[in-house]
């Protein structure tokens, strides 16, 4: 049996900060401790050493667009992103809506072998927001998660028989808010850069009523929400109020959300288009701020490929979407003063408890526990090279971004999947 | 100047040069033999992918003038029909040798991904709701003759319509403003873009407020699907609050002229014959879209030797 030391690094957690090396064995932390010895010392000097991410939120394209991503490549780019666990976004082709489907993503999650795969159901059959996807079914396939992202589902009734009968088998909706009559063919925020490129706005306004909505929904009804991606300074103070009432609310944003604001789409470059909107400096700090005082419970990545003819489009035809695994951490420890333990409790505990993943990712660093693990230097300064990418398509908004922060090494399952930040399958 | 896509890139300086460089090209164009070899070798390729009528003729008839041979590139007989991307379109055509895309899109941003995909020049000839910028060159020096004077301080120019979905309001209202005009939009609410607080121009509901101290009313084109789209219930009561009859033509002071960029909507914004208009500039408009774009071409092509090149065109 081989063993591993984790040498010289700060372990943080739910638990907070300490020193210390961390022993590996057939899978498990075993020790954790100083000067631990044996096995294959790996070092970690200047590092955190932590439960492994969990990214809510990621387009692995498969099964259907296969040009852009596979859910071996999107493994990849995750595991280089420090993530040992994804949620799979259900707006394949066809959709994640059978149990069939569900069972070829977790499959093929497996066989990449990379990080768990977990597949999101859709709420609504084939995410058309007209039927419910068999939930039970789904459900009793594992799904713990359930969300027709990519849409929002329109229909209230319709949202409300999913939050009653999401209720009765203890899974999480996730919605991506968006009132689609508000958007029809939108392309970027709402706001005086819009007016003069003459584009097609995206008011806030879209976001919020559906958040609001879907607030009130879980009042009525008590089942858990999570909000996806949420890209406005009211819907995070709508959350917020939320929380305060005690619903059983909770809710991601994205890194580019926090990094980038609606001014980039003035060099017409399509790799900014996403949705929701990049939207203005106020919606950014307002963001933040949520990050930073519990608000806002996650930091989910919406990698979104597209391959390069499709981002080559004009501006209103090009599809929307972003890469994110590869950047995440980055990103974030780049724009946000945020100490390290409340970092790791939005980027692996909570999304793992709100995946319902809890029993193996984001656990806390102690004997006994699943050694899914990142290893990441928080000082770093790099830049993305796009080339040297682990995902199958290049649409990166980071290039010529000074980033903070890099992952060193990643452990899935006790053996490394990144070391010395190179990816080893 | 390496590519013609905005007002804005243009600048005050690049719009004034231009202005000026159209005079040759108006006295050019009053000789028995309106053609000069300024850009004799160069080519010109028209890419259009909506229809129009006066920017596309006129630019083809600017190119010739100059004596550049011209290409065009019609959508609907294309390899674009066989699902060529634009890329490939445009490398396609630069691997050809082309000098420059005159390009008009129904895409906003259009012509700065083509210059990132050519090394050749790129004009602008109207992109989605973006810009036109040849037309405000067009109408910039209409205006010019029409005042006798070059800048345009203490005028009004009154731009009346659906601002929102015009690339002809959103370059005009820059140049009009760069040349020093108090510019007054006035459309309704629906028709107007969400924020145009950074905008250097003042905004009015009501066309019968603004008519009297109006200088230059300048009306633009409602496309008819606009009513389907509900930003007006129906054209008929568009034509009513915004529509140019006899009773607004003579709250405009008397000195005042209308201008148009075409094509126009007869029984909508224009419910009186412009031809029964004593001040109408709206056949002029057309007929300065010539030299302009000769103006615009030359700029952009003839390069190191524009100097000596002007000298030939001026002889």
């Amino acid at each position: 049996m081989t063993r591993i030391v984790l040498k010289g690094g700060t372990v943080v957690d739910s638990r907070g900060e300490r020193d210390g090396d961390v022993a590996i064995e057939d899978g498990h932390v075993v020790e954790v401790g100083s000067s631990l010895q044996g096995g294959d010392v790996v070092d970690a000097a200047g590092c955190v050493v932590a439960p492994g991410f969990v990214d809510l939120h990621a387009h692995l394209r498969e099964p259907g667009k296969e040009e852009a991503e596979t859910i071996e490549t999107g493994s990849r780019a995750g595991a280089k992103g420090g993530y040992t666990a994804l949620v799979a976004m259900p707006n394949t082709d066809p959709p994640q809506d059978s149990v069939a489907v569900i069972d070829f993503v977790r499959e093929q999650g497996r066989r990449a072998g990379l990080v768990d795969v977990v597949p999101s159901g859709c709420i609504t059959l084939g995410r058309k927001g007209e039927a419910l996807a068999p939930m039970a079914e789904l459900a009793a396939a594992g799904v713990r998660i359930f969300t027709d992202d990519g849409s929002g589902v329109q229909d209230e009734l319709l949202m409300r028989r999913a939050m009653e009968y999401g209720k009765g088998l203890g899974v999480t909706l996730a919605q991506h808010c968006e009132v689609a009559s508000l958007t029809k063919g939108a392309v970027m925020n709402e706001c005086q850069c819009c007016t003069s490129l003459g584009l097609p706005g995206w008011p806030s306004i879209a976001e919020e009523l559906m958040v609001y909505r879907d607030i009130e929904l879980a009042r009525l009804t008590g089942a858990r929400v999570h909000f996806l991606h949420l890209s406005t300074a009211r819907s995070v103070e709508l959350v917020r109020a939320a929380k305060r009432d005690g619903l059983p609310v909770t809710a991601e944003v994205t890194p580019h959300h926090l990094s980038l604001d609606e001014t980039r789409l003035t060099t017409f470059d399509t790799v900014f288009k996403v949705n929701p909107p990049l939207r203005s400096p106020r919606d950014i700090a307002a963001l933040r701020a949520g990050v930073l005082d519990g608000t806002i419970d996650a930091l989910a990545t919406d990698h979104a490929p597209h391959p390069r003819r499709d981002k080559e489009l004009a501006l209103d035809q090009a599809p929307p979407g972003m890469l994110g695994l590869e950047t995440a951490l980055g990103v974030v420890l780049g724009v946000l003063q945020i100490d390290l333990a409340h970092l790791v409790r939005v980027m692996s505990v909570n999304p793992a408890r709100i995946a319902g993943i809890d029993d193996r990712h984001g656990c806390d660093v102690l004997s006994g526990a699943p050694a899914n693990l990142v290893v990441f230097d928080p000082q770093a300064a790099w830049q993305v090279a796009p080339e040297s990418l682990a995902s199958k398509s290049r649409n990166t908004p980071y290039v010529g971004i000074a980033l903070r922060g890099r992952v060193r090494h990643t452990m899935f399952n006790g053996a490394f999947t990144v070391r010395d930040g190179e990816a080893q399958r | 100047m390496k590519h013609l896509r905005s007002i804005d890139e243009l600048g005050r300086d690049g719009l004034l040069r231009l202005l000026e460089l159209t005079n040759h090209m108006v006295e050019v164009n009053r000789r028995p033999v309106p053609k000069v070899p300024a850009l004799r070798g160069r080519t010109v390729v028209s890419l259009f992918f909506e229809d129009s009528t006066r920017t596309r003729l006129s630019f083809e008839t600017a190119a010739k003038r100059l004596s550049a041979d011209t290409m065009t590139f019609s959508v609907s007989t294309s390899s674009v029909n066989k699902g060529e991307s634009l890329r490939d379109t445009v490398e396609t055509i630069t691997d050809m040798g082309v000098d420059a895309f005159v390009v008009r899109h129904k895409s906003t941003g259009i012509p700065w991904q083509i210059s990132d995909w050519t090394s050749a020049s790129v004009v602008n000839a109207g992109d989605g709701w973006h810009q036109h910028p040849t037309q405000a060159l067009v109408d910039c020096f209409t205006v010019r003759e029409a005042i006798g004077r070059e800048r345009f301080d203490g005028l009004t120019i009154t731009i009346v319509g659906d601002i929102e979905h015009s690339r002809v309001a959103r370059s005009n209202m820059s140049a009009f403003s760069m040349l020093g005009a108090n510019v007054v939009l006035v459309a309704p609410p629906t028709l107007l873009p969400p924020d145009v607080s950074h905008w250097p121009v003042e905004v009015s509901y009501r066309l019968d407020d603004v008519l009297a101290r109006t200088d230059i009313l300048y009306m633009l084109r409602l496309q008819s699907e606009r009513m389907s789209q509900g930003h007006v219930p129906n054209l008929r009561e568009y034509a009513e609050t915004y529509g140019l009859d006899a009773l607004r033509v003579a709250k405009l002071p008397p000195h005042a002229v209308i201008m148009h960029p075409g094509p126009m909507n007869r029984g909508v914004e224009m419910l009186i014959d412009p031809s029964a208009l004593p001040n109408s500039l709206i056949h002029k408009q057309v007929a300065n879209g010539v030299s302009v774009r000769m103006a615009v071409l030359f700029d952009l092509l003839a390069g190191e030797s524009s100097a000596a090149n002007l000298q030939q065109v001026a002889s």
